[in-house]
């Protein structure tokens, strides 16, 4: 007789006993975590308020709010002109701030570097406040920034800066401590300085990897530009707020295609950006 | 025949040709140093004009920047004096209770932020498992349903997860339930493209091995493709983890639940000891977070080769 694996019982009883680390459960550990897991999921959906009349309810409205999407418009002329200025101002506040971020973190990761560093305790110092720019979201460095500079994109591209200083400052000094130290050993028996080693034996072999991780922080900031404007920094995200407040489904639809193109166009250039300049710069990330 | 040349005849030939070699070597050496300079040039040209063009869409105002820019200490330095009490004034230090009055409050709603974390994290990697299989371009899935899942996951992940929040929150109501269900399409689109990835990059040895003896769609991928990939899958869920306590923690700002509607409502309402002690809340707890998935996750990697 065979199961439905086409072997008999007999020959599965061989395979069993031939191939008994296989067939056994090395330990029950795995169902252990499995419930463990389950269970804290069912007490998660219950604590946080889960309940399938709520939620089938909340689908069918979602229904809705999707059937009004459709065709998606633009209003008038005049709010077209403005989501369009809105979507440039998200792209300007992503390119700004990331290079803002990359030129200021630059200089500051060769002393966050264990190769580069002048001092421990400054490399001490310089990491943990990456850590801590980086521990912030960039919601919220928005929101101080408003407070300092106003509402506006201006705010926006500070917020993006900051919180980016802390994530290239650690990502750049990862790539200079994984530099190769020849050329440095080369540039210095050839009678040049700390100064010229940077210059000439580390900095030909990281900027690829650097350009690269620049242009990948780019696209991904042009979408958290997208947000930033909810809290009042600029960019399209107020207008989006602004139409999905006010139930214009429609154009919140249009918006979001135009968030869509953006991103992807911008995902196109920064690609063919990185293989050109750095070749297949997925390497050293 | 010509007779042979004397030594220092050849002698000479030979500097002669060397130095007639090194001009040609240093000439064409100036000229590309001149093309790189000239490109150099051009291409920061052009960056500068990008950088004018955008700082003015962007509303840069130096002016107010310079003007403005003491206040951004004073605010950081602000959020760490106490605005009230017998010790209004001083650092916050000295006066901890005073300083984190909330914390009950506000651990409770980091409890909250964790488990919207944690179920959307859950369940968006499940159905980020489903959809990979028929996203990846290796495992016999037939052009249009790749081509659909793909573009699915896509639309996941490229609209901000505030964004299916601010939706969400107006069609199911104000509270966790609505983040919850916003972090979940993220992570869908988010892992769903990352695990496809990992199975474009299988060792298709095992999977031939399978087909050939017969085992259907199924059975190959239980026990040709899960064992290779599995270990991958759980350490890039861990990583969103990671992620989506960072999301959670402000999904209270558009009024999805957990800590984050307190943090904003301390920043809005200027409580400014309040905001330092709830983002050093955040900060510890997503420090905690990354520290242990990490460990988890070497683990994990560790079996997996």
């Amino acid at each position: 007789m065979t199961g439905d694996d086409g072997y008999s019982a007999l020959e599965e009883t061989a395979l069993r006993t031939r191939y008994r680390s296989s067939f056994a459960r090395d330990s029950r550990m795995g169902y252990y975590i499995a419930a463990a897991a389950t269970a804290l999921l069912a007490y998660g959906l219950w604590h946080l308020g889960f309940s399938i009349t709520k939620f089938l309810h909340g689908i069918a409205n979602l229904g809705n709010f999707v059937v009004l999407m459709f065709p998606p418009s633009w209003g008038d002329t005049a709010s077209l002109f403005r989501f369009v200025k809105a979507l440039g101002e998200t792209v300007a506040i992503a390119l700004l701030g990331t290079m803002l971020a990359a030129a200021i973190a630059l200089p500051l990761s060769f002393l966050a570097a264990n190769n580069t560093t002048v001092s421990q305790i400054l490399r001490f110092f310089a990491r943990r406040s990456f850590d801590t720019l980086r521990g912030v979201d960039t919601l919220v460095w928005a929101l101080i920034w408003v407070n300092v500079v106003g509402l506006g994109p201006f705010a926006g591209v500070l917020a993006i800066a900051i919180s980016d200083i802390g994530s290239f400052g650690k990502l750049f000094s990862e790539a200079i401590e994984a530099s190769d130290k020849k050329p440095v050993e080369g540039v210095v028996a050839s009678g040049g300085s700390r100064l010229h080693a940077i210059r000439f034996g580390i900095l030909p072999q990281v900027a690829p990897v650097l350009i690269s991780q620049f242009l990948y922080y780019f696209e991904s900031n042009t979408r958290s530009a997208t947000i930033i404007g909810i809290v009042g920094a600029g960019g399209i995200g107020l207008q989006l707020s602004e139409q999905i407040r006010t139930l214009e489904w429609q154009t919140v639809c249009f918006i979001i295609i135009m968030i869509l193109m953006t991103v992807s166009v911008i995902d196109l250039i920064s690609t063919r950006l990185r293989t050109a300049i750095a070749g297949d710069a997925r390497t050293t990330i | 025949m010509r007779g042979p040349r004397s030594f220092s005849g050849i002698m000479t030939t030979a500097t002669a040709d060397s130095r007639k070699s090194i001009e040609a070597l240093s000439s064409a050496y100036a000229a590309i140093v001149a093309r790189k300079r000239k490109q150099f040039l051009r291409s920061g040209a052009v960056l500068a004009v990008v950088i004018l063009v955008a700082g003015w869409m962007a509303e840069v105002d130096l002016a107010l920047f310079f003007s403005n820019v003491h206040k951004f200490p004073n605010y950081i330095g602000r959020i760490f004096i106490l605005d009230s009490g017998d010790l209004k004034g001083s650092l916050v230090v000295f006066d901890i209770p005073g300083w984190f009055w909330g914390v009950g409050k506000w651990l409770k709603l980091l409890a909250d932020t964790l488990l919207i974390a944690y179920v959307a994290t859950l369940i968006g990697a499940i159905f980020g498992f489903f959809a990979c299989f028929f996203a990846a371009g290796n495992l016999g899935v037939s052009t249009p349903i790749r081509f659909a899942v793909r573009r699915y996951l896509e639309f996941c992940r490229t609209v901000p997860e505030l964004v299916f929040a601010l939706i969400f929150v107006l069609a199911f109501g104000l509270g966790p339930i609505a983040g919850v269900l916003a972090i979940i399409v993220h992570t869908t689109g988010a892992l769903g493209k990352l695990f496809y990835e990992v199975l474009e990059n299988i060792d298709q040895k095992p999977v031939e091995g399978l087909i050939s003896s017969g085992a259907s769609w199924t059975k190959t991928m239980r026990f040709a493709v899960l064992p290779q990939v599995l270990a991958n899958f759980i350490s890039y869920a861990l990583l969103r983890f990671e992620i989506n306590v960072r999301g959670a923690s402000v999904m209270g700002f558009v009024g999805a639940g957990g800590i984050g509607q307190d943090l904003i409502e301390a920043i809005r309402k200027f409580y400014y000891p309040d905001v330092s002690a709830i983002l050093l809340l955040i900060i510890a707890t997503v420090a905690v977070i990354d520290l242990v998935t990490e460990r988890i996750r070497h683990r994990f990697i560790a079996q997996g080769h």
